[in-house]
């Protein structure tokens, strides 16, 4: 081929003290086309993207952008060379207008006016060439993420970026604004810009991508051409061994109601409306999965059930009715009593105490259990230890050293600890809230097979999750959230994602049949 | 009842006391729209009101006294800057001591150099900034003689310190500097959120340091001020939590220019009036309505809030509607025409009383800047 690559990397490594983030990585994307990178959490993807955007340095390697050698010290450089980043948290500033977030930074002149019309007549020209239509007078933080996304995408554009990289673009989207976001970046592509799509959705890679290359801890594991490929093979690179990506699981034999929530509302401590006459049903022996766009009342259904939120409404465990007036701390801890578990969303402040160690976290919330005092003033650490041993080491929770502290060890790590703590009760009900945000995929299958193994123990599980991929592939029944609503109930065999996702975005269930 | 005159002398007050609050107001209001809190203000106020002092008084040259004295109010918030913006600490520890450094240093300096029990020598004309008298403006010993436009003009307008101008400019071109350049939109950008500038390509500490320095500099103005011209001598303390003040007005502002000129003018006006009369007498029927019209203001105005605010003000509410029936029934005897007197420490307060309401959301919530007090660590 005589065309340059838009983009090469020759031997890049970078260190973070003993801990090498990047090793000998080398990379060629060619322009006009999508290349996906691909990897679990912390194989590099970032490090290596923050190096060609000048975040930070490379110790060694070289980068060429059209064939030509560059030092990238800092953003500025980056840019300078037509480099364009969409971060995964928007580098925006709230309470300013679209106009002035794209100007920011790329101003023509020392007073503001002229910059700010030169980029209106300029964001107009570049809306009509890439069909990108926002209201440049809109303030950031009153628009739609979707929209701020495409924010982010016009800045890199308006910089005269040619290779745009986006970092998990799609992780706060609905599956309608993703299908969207890519037909805008496979428009980008047909007017010639390169881009870099760095993501662990192993569907993207296989939707749009031209090449993808596979990162595991700091390596570059194999460069393929995208329709030479398949999801299993580039799971199986990223994780170094064979992968189930579909869970394998029996059908559910559900019996009497567990969990019975009737007409529950909810408001915050702003006086807003976070649910609104939620009612669900989950019987034992059987999974719902709640599905939504993160911030439409999942995380406050789950609050309220386990205890630490106000509510008004009913909600019923096994025929008994809950408490649901006092949600302040100690409620928990009679919500476990009562036989629920649960796996809060985030496992850092909600599940853990960072600082503590994995044994003494395997005991929270349970730590008041006779099984677990000595006398009547002391407890039993010895016995605690050594069943923090045994449950941990049933969990596969590496490394097993009960006396680590639980900030030492991984994402996946961590939240088998929670999710051995929750799960060894025998719980009649588990809550559990985003299990594997943020775990690699060898652990995800671990948990997931955990679940599933609970419910065939005949408990009721009620899972919250973003992934709409975990929910179908988990769930015996799918409730969809939004705006605090119920938007319908489907069965995981009656329905697919465009449905869902319809849902998801606020459509009602009969216009979407 | 007061004349004409004597608002007007209260006015001019006004705005002489208003000047260093304002000054130093926007030099927080810099420092603190790019995200850096300066609870420092005070320290470096009181630092620039000696080192101007003492340089008016060993070179007799005012505006030597104004250059030393925005000098050490720079080098004070490079300190800060070099604690908060370099070496990433807390801001409010390095604020604070920032304040102990300048209260001690000043006094210790001060009577190393000059053995005058902590003082500066009285500056001798030259020293000190003379008031700049407008043309045809008359002196004060004509004054009662005078049309009341003429009062106006050569009260109120003319006759004050070139720095009382200085400072009334300074607003708008605050504004202007915030509002209308690159500058400006980089620098609010910096306290709402240092990433996005940073991935921008913009260099987020020579941002804040700019911010910082600027903030130095008004500082530095604001304490010769008070040293070479409201007063003409350093006195220990002489700085009278004016930082302070000025800070409560900033949050009263809610971080803007010109509502920082309108916050410092009404603080300026109760330190004017504490400052021109001892007690104030008032017929008994006009204090009691006007305190049942404010206590009735501000339970229409919680009516809709949040229980917290409904307590908070409420509370204010009916404390306000007693002390009216206090007045009411002390004056039954001899009538509600008679006069009452108010003591001269409720005016002293309201500063405060009216900062504590607007810190509990009386004129709206008043919203710091989003990145404010956090030191930038860049991610990823």
């Amino acid at each position: 081929m005589t065309m340059n690559p838009a983009i090469e990397l020759k031997g890049i490594s970078k260190s973070f003290g003993p801990v090498q983030a990047n090793k000998d990585i080398t990379i060629r994307v060619m322009p006009g086309t999508i290349h996906g990178i691909i990897g679990e959490n912390g194989a590099g993807k970032s490090t290596l993207m923050s190096i060609l955007y000048g975040f930070y340095r490379a110790d060694a390697g070289e980068i060429f952008v059209d064939g030509k050698k560059i030092s990238i010290p800092d953003s500025q450089a980056a840019i300078a060379a037509g480099i364009g980043m969409v971060f995964q948290h928007f580098k925006l500033v709230e309470n300013f207008s679209v106009l002035e977030n794209i100007v920011l930074g790329a101003e023509s002149g020392a007073l503001l006016s002229p910059s700010l019309s030169k980029a209106r007549a300029e964001l107009a020209t570049l809306a009509s060439e890439y069909e990108l239509n926002v209201n440049p007078d809109a303030i950031i933080e009153d628009i739609g993420v979707g929209m701020q996304q495409r924010v982010e995408i016009l800045k890199a554009l308006y910089r005269k970026a040619s290779i745009l990289i986006l970092d998990e673009p799609t992780g706060v989207l609905t599956p309608a604004e993703a299908d969207q976001l890519f037909r805008i970046l496979k428009r980008l592509r047909e007017e010639g810009k390169t881009i870099i799509l760095i993501t662990h959705k192993l569907r993207e890679i296989m939707d749009i991508t031209d090449t993808v290359s596979v990162m595991r801890q700091g390596e570059m594991t194999a460069t393929l051409e995208t329709n030479k490929t398949s999801p299993e093979n580039l799971a199986e690179l990223m994780v170094g061994r064979k992968v189930l990506l579909r869970v394998d699981k029996s059908p559910a034999k559900p019996e009497n109601p567990v969990l019975e929530i009737e007409d529950l509302n909810m408001f915050d401590d702003f006086g807003v409306q976070r649910l609104k006459n939620v009612s669900l049903s989950v019987r034992a022996g059987e999974i719902l999965g709640v599905a939504g766009v993160a911030g439409n009342g999942q995380s406050e259904l789950l609050e309220v059930l386990g205890g630490y939120r106000k509510a008004n409404g009913s909600v019923k465990i096994k025929g008994s009715e809950i408490d649901l007036s006092t949600g302040v701390a100690g409620d928990g801890q009679a919500r476990r009593a009562q036989g629920i578990a649960h796996v809060p969303e985030d496992r850092q402040r909600e599940g853990l105490i960072m600082d503590f160690m994995a044994w003494e976290n395997s005991v929270f919330g349970y730590h008041r259990e006779k099984s677990n005092q000595a006398n009547r003033f002391f407890m039993d650490n010895n016995a605690i230890r050594k069943d923090a041993e045994a449950k941990l080491d049933r969990f596969d929770v590496r490394p097993l050293d009960t006396k680590l502290r639980a900030k030492n060890f991984s994402g996946g790590n961590q939240q088998k600890i929670v999710l051995a703590r929750e799960i060894e009760r025998d719980p009649d009900l588990l809550l559990v809230g985003q299990p594997t945000r943020g775990v690699d995929i060898g652990a995800i299958e671990f948990i997931h097979q955990q679940i599933v193994a609970l419910r065939d123990r005949g408990k009721a599980i009620l899972l919250i999750s973003v992934e709409l991929d975990e929910i179908l592939s988990l769930s015996d029944k799918i409730a969809v959230m939004f705006d605090g609503r119920i938007m319908g109930e489907r069965l995981p065999s009656e329905t697919n994602e465009k449905e869902l996702g319809l849902l998801m975005a606020g459509v009602s269930g009969e216009a979407v049949q | 009842m007061i004349d004409f005159l004597t608002l007007i002398q209260v006015l001019d007050g006004t705005l002489r006391l208003a000047t260093p609050l304002l000054l130093v107001c926007l030099a927080g209001l810099f420092s603190e729209r790019a995200g850096i809190f300066d609870i420092g203000l005070e320290g470096k106020l009181l630092a620039a009101a000696f080192v101007s002092a003492a340089f008016a008084a060993i070179t007799g040259s005012v505006w030597l006294g104004l250059l030393g004295g925005v000098l050490a109010s720079i080098l004070l918030s490079l300190l800060h800057g070099l604690a908060s913006i370099t070496l990433r600490g807390d801001q409010i520890i390095s604020g604070v001591a920032i304040n102990f450094l300048a209260a001690g240093l000043t006094v210790v300096i001060a009577q190393d150099l000059f053995g005058q029990g902590g003082r500066t020598p009285p500056l001798k004309s030259g020293g000190r900034f003379e008031p700049l008298n407008f043309p045809w403006s008359i002196s004060s010993k004509e004054m009662s003689d005078a049309g009341p436009l003429m009062q106006l003009y050569s009260e109120l307008l003319s006759g004050h310190s070139l720095l009382v101008y200085l400072a009334l400019l300074t607003v708008p071109l605050s504004w202007f500097v915030l509002y209308k350049t690159r500058f400006g939109l980089r620098l609010r950008a910096v306290g709402e959120n240092p990433a996005a500038v940073d991935t921008a390509g913009i260099s987020v500490v020579g941002l804040r340091y700019g911010a910082v320095v600027i903030g130095g500099i008004l500082c530095g103005i604001a304490g010769a001020y008070i040293a070479t011209s409201l007063q003409a001598n350093f006195t220990k303390d002489m700085s009278a939590g004016r930082g302070f003040i000025a800070l409560a007005a900033l949050i009263f502002a809610k971080w803007r220019p010109w509502y920082a000129l309108g916050a410092c003018l009404l603080f300026g006006f109760f330190f004017a009036v504490d400052n021109r009369f001892q007690n104030i007498l008032m017929p008994a029927w006009a204090l009691s309505s006007l305190l049942i019209f404010i206590s009735i203001v501000l339970l229409s105005y919680v009516w809709k809030k949040d229980y917290l605010d409904k307590v908070v003000l409420g509370g204010l509410a009916l404390g306000i509607a007693i002390i009216s029936f206090m007045v009411i029934s002390s004056v039954w005897t001899s009538g509600l025409s008679s006069q009452v007197k108010i003591p001269v420490v409720f005016i002293q307060s309201l500063p405060y009383v009216l900062t504590v309401v607007v810190l509990a959301g009386f004129v709206g919530r008043a919203i710091p800047p989003k990145a404010g007090g956090q030191p930038y660590i860049k991610e990823r």
